[in-house]
């Protein structure tokens, strides 16, 4: 895995968690205000910065084995529930992540929650919102930057993109002031859940104790592999949903919100 | 109390972050994992297992989320 692979994996990876970051900053400064927003915007960044700062160079000593059998075996984990979601969406099976419906649905729980000031923070439930959204979604680009970083040896370059990717999302999210609905979100997502789980696979073989034939150069072939499987898996989702739909009743549209 | 109901917290989030809704494909994913190291200790190769495992997972764990309630 090159470094322009590296950065682009990891980048996706991270796009994808910034949009849901943003909405939810978005909502909180635009049904209440912006100031307590901003402030939990900046409380989330600084505990995810402690956190990579303690974890990032506790990661760093871990042995290549060793790492590459627990970071694969979580981020197969991660990427295999990840990768349901997206076959499930693109299957008619899960609700389509939709910005404009998930933003509205924020804004109208902002707007009937009640405000309270608390120390230098004027509205406590704008902070709150706001910080809980970075910091649970930056967990989430923490990790993959982590992971993909620390099995390529290259640590600062998975950084660089993850803080590209938020920095590219946020600059949009605060240029337009509305959700970022035309973030192709979902088709991202099932691209992202076939890295994280063709990697996984991967590093999580490697560090139990098989060797790749090829070494490197059959993660192609796994990538087209896990690929393959999942637009199979669409296209049978689709297949029972078409014939069973009168039945069950389990389709769904597209203007819900979901995770 | 506080103390505990963050780290309780702490552990609800965890839990969810890496075992998700469907804690089958965690343990499935573990199961493999050591089935991988058990056949890299013979003299059969073992990059297959993984591989394997994510196409038996991948189905199962989508026909458990579809299934009627």
């Amino acid at each position: 895995m090159g470094p322009g692979a590296l950065f682009i994996a990891v980048f996706l990876a991270c796009a994808v968690e910034a949009v849901e970051a943003t909405t939810i900053v978005l909502a909180a400064g635009t049904a209440r205000e912006w100031r307590s927003a901003l402030i939990g915007l900046g409380g989330g960044l600084i505990v995810l910065a402690i956190v990579v700062a303690v974890l990032g160079p506790a990661v760093s000593a871990i042995p290549l084995g060793a790492l590459r059998l627990v970071v694969g075996g979580l981020l197969l984990a991660f990427g295999i529930q990840w990768l349901k979601k997206a076959i499930l969406r693109a299957g008619g099976r899960k609700a389509l992540r939709d910005e404009t419906a998930a933003f509205a649905k924020e804004v109208a729980a902002a707007r009937d929650a009640t405000g309270q000031r608390r120390g230098f923070v004027s509205d406590w439930y704008a902070f709150t919102l706001s910080f809980k959204g970075v910091v649970l979604e930056g967990f989430e680009v923490v990790f993959i930057a982590l992971t993909f970083g620390s099995n390529q040896h290259n640590i600062g370059l998975a950084a660089i993109a993850a803080v590209a990717a938020v920095l590219v999302i946020a600059a949009v999210g605060i240029a337009v002031r509305a959700p970022l609905s035309r973030v192709p979100e979902n088709s991202l997502k099932f691209v992202v859940g076939i890295m994280l789980t063709s990697f996984g696979t991967f590093w999580g073989a490697e560090g139990a104790g098989a060797s790749w034939p090829g070494n490197d150069s059959s993660l192609p072939a796994l990538i087209a592999a896990v690929l393959v499987a999942s637009v199979l898996l669409v296209m049978w989702l689709r297949r029972t949903a078409t014939t069973g739909a009168g039945r069950s009743g389990r389709t769904v549209g597209t203007a819900e919100v979901a995770s | 109390m506080s103390v505990l109901r963050g780290i309780k917290g702490v552990f609800a989030f965890l839990y969810d972050f890496i075992v998700g809704d469907d804690w089958l494909v965690a343990v499935a994913v573990i199961i493999a994992l050591a089935i991988t190291y058990a056949v890299s200790q013979t003299s059969v190769s073992a990059w297959w297992v993984l591989p394997v495992a994510v196409l038996l997972i991948l189905p199962i764990a989508l026909k458990r989320a579809t299934r009627p309630h």
